[in-house]
């Protein structure tokens, strides 16, 4: 098992921060957009250099995405900012309708997605946000795992035209990627090659999967790990290449697991290669309040269920 | 009438044979409130907007007009067709399968002139916000326009756009509302009350000016005030006063033509109210 360490934690949503103020740099015509929430976006870096560049809207986030639609019609390239669920359901036949479908490039940034959002509970701890974002056509799903991922994405996406959901979350977390890392949308990541299962994770799940890994490995068990950032596209090639190598897999979301990932690479696999697979999400339930750790452990998204879904896969090869 | 007046009246005449005949070919689409918003876009596309046919999305340097209501694609398409976007032939291919005149606009099917899809309603000025917002970083000091329905201000987006737009001085927008009273399941007051339109856009903190809609030299003279009024710290709403079905006697004072078609006696009879002025496509 590759050796992976870190020296500090940081959130995903720093890293989107931090992207924002690199994209802002370097294309002038980047603007962003928030309902009511800048310091939990950690958008104000780059209000503070681009002030008029910056569009505060208020506890509105349909007229939000209204309004980042009509700014791409003057050349904008406009990123939204507030959570994960106010970002997807809220406003879901807005986007569908006036970006989507009108084909408008936006960048709908989410924050504090899935259950670590913690002790605001159901409420705002969206788990369906992959599912209904992947459903829109032409709607590009990424999910990165730590602050360098997540700020290489959001400086890539400024890049790519059309429309993208870009899901971040609120806890710190490892880091553990290259702070020089070139993001490739839809280009997945080989985190450590192995010849027993195929574990792909996406966002915060990609951390556990490691430490999942590197128990396993004492056990004897020889994992592959894939970071899934881009659930859509999906890295179609890389997945069915591993797949064809260890023939049983492992999917590991911090979503519902109707939807998702795990729904996304099973329905790949009917068509091509259909393997055993067990799922490590939530089982189709809605969240509650706790802290992260706890709601990890409780909903069964831990390292610990990583290794079990391992081992319950392997035996059904 | 002067002769710009009686141009404009004779394009909107061939502009509503449009429709009805649109309508008619393919036994479906909303010919109520085209007909009532006729007036008005012929108006926009023949009289006042500066556009080029020569469709770019961006729209630089041009003024660009967003349809909120996109149940009324028929006047929208015919307009367009009219004043040089896409040939008129083309308004044969209405809701049929493989067209670009979508049942509802949309950009997807590249149509000349359309810049967002609409049909889904609530969503179109907070679109036209944007687009204006977006000429203000451009430093482009042509204005935008949209168009709403009536019924469509039970949209609480709308809301969210107005007090947008006021608070952030979005005074190169002029707004319409097709106030024709009317929607699909009856009269506005009797579904659900707009109350006073005037005091609550005011309240808003909008300019506020009343047009008659089916008249076109009062739609002529409102486009004219309301461009005299931008740029100065307010959005501009156009409260429309229109007949739904307007120009075809057994369309009018019923929400009934809202959404349904002409059989061939009803189609002969409705063409036969109005003058073919552009010749038929």
């Amino acid at each position: 098992m590759k050796k992976y360490t870190y020296t500090e934690k940081k959130d995903t949503r720093s890293g989107f921060g931090a992207g924002l103020l690199e994209a802002g740099k370097k294309n002038d015509q980047v603007v962003a957009l928030c309902a009511d929430l800048i310091g939990s976006l950690k958008m104000d870096a780059f209000i503070k250099e681009f002030p008029e560049r910056f569009f505060q809207i208020g506890i509105a986030e349909a007229n939000m995405m209204g309004i980042a639609a009509g700014l791409t019609i003057g050349g904008k390239i406009p990123f939204t900012g507030t959570f994960a669920n106010f970002s997807t359901g809220r406003v879901y036949d807005q986007i569908r309708q006036s970006i989507a479908y009108s084909d408008k490039n936006v960048k709908i940034c989410a924050s504090h997605a899935g259950l670590t959002l913690g002790e605001d509970g159901a409420t705002h701890q969206i788990l369906e946000d992959i599912g209904m974002m992947k459903m829109l056509p032409g709607m590009v799903v990424i999910n990165p795992c730590d602050y360098n991922q997540t700020k290489a994405a959001t400086m890539a996406i400024a890049d790519y035209h059309g429309p993208v959901y870009l899901r971040f979350g609120r806890p710190t977390v490892p880091v553990f990627t290259d702070p020089d890392q070139k993001f490739e949308i839809g280009k997945a990541w080989m985190v450590n090659e192995g010849t027993d299962v195929s574990i792909f994770a996406t966002g915060h799940m990609v951390w556990k999967a490691i430490e999942a890994g590197e128990l396993l490995a004492e056990a004897g068990i020889n994992v592959e790990i894939i970071n899934i950032h881009t659930i859509k596209p999906l890295d179609e090639e890389a997945v069915l290449k591993s797949v064809a190598k260890t023939g049983c897999v492992v999917t590991a979301e911090e979503h519902n697991r109707i939807g998702g990932l795990g729904d996304s690479i099973a329905q790949l696999l009917a068509r091509n290669n259909p393997v055993p697979q067990e799922y490590v999400a939530v089982n189709d339930s809605f969240g509650e309040s706790g802290t992260p750790d706890q709601l990890m452990k409780k909903y069964g998204l831990d390292t610990e269920d990583i290794i079990k879904a391992v081992n319950r896969v392997i035996k059904r090869k | 009438m002067t002769p710009d007046i009686e141009k404009l009246t004779k394009t909107a005449s061939q502009v509503r044979r449009d429709i009805v005949r649109m309508v008619h070919a393919c036994q479906s689409g909303h010919p109520g409130g085209s007909l009532g918003c006729a007036d008005y876009l012929v108006a926009l596309y023949f009289h006042t907007l500066k556009h080029n046919t020569k469709f770019n999305m961006d729209g630089h340097g041009e003024d660009l007009f967003f349809l909120s209501n996109g149940h009324i694609s028929p006047v929208f398409y015919s307009v367009l067709a009219r004043s040089g976007y896409f040939e008129a032939s083309e308004l044969a291919t209405f809701r049929k399968i493989n067209t670009r005149l979508q049942g509802h606009p949309t950009t997807h099917e590249n149509l000349p002139g359309i810049r967002i899809a609409s049909g889904s309603l609530g969503q179109g000025m907070s679109v036209a916000i944007g687009a204006a917002v977006a000429k203000k970083l451009n430093k482009d000091n042509r204005l935008v326009f949209s168009l709403h329905g009536d019924g469509e201000l039970q949209e609480g987006q709308v809301w969210e756009a107005a007090m947008y737009a006021s608070h952030n001085k979005v005074d190169n927008l002029i707004s319409t509302i097709d106030v024709n009273g009317q929607q699909i399941d009856g009269p506005t007051d009797k579904i659900l009350s707009l109350g006073n339109l005037r005091t609550k856009w005011e309240a808003f903190g909008w300019e506020v000016l009343d047009m008659s809609g089916n008249d076109m030299a009062d739609v002529v003279r409102v486009l004219d005030l309301a461009i005299s009024k931008t740029f100065k710290g307010k959005p501009i709403m156009i409260l429309m006063q229109t007949m739904m079905g307007n120009g075809v006697d057994f369309m009018m004072h019923t929400h009934k033509w809202h959404g349904t078609a002409p059989n061939d006696e009803q189609l002969a009879s409705a063409l036969g109210q109005l003058e073919e002025t552009l010749g038929d496509y």
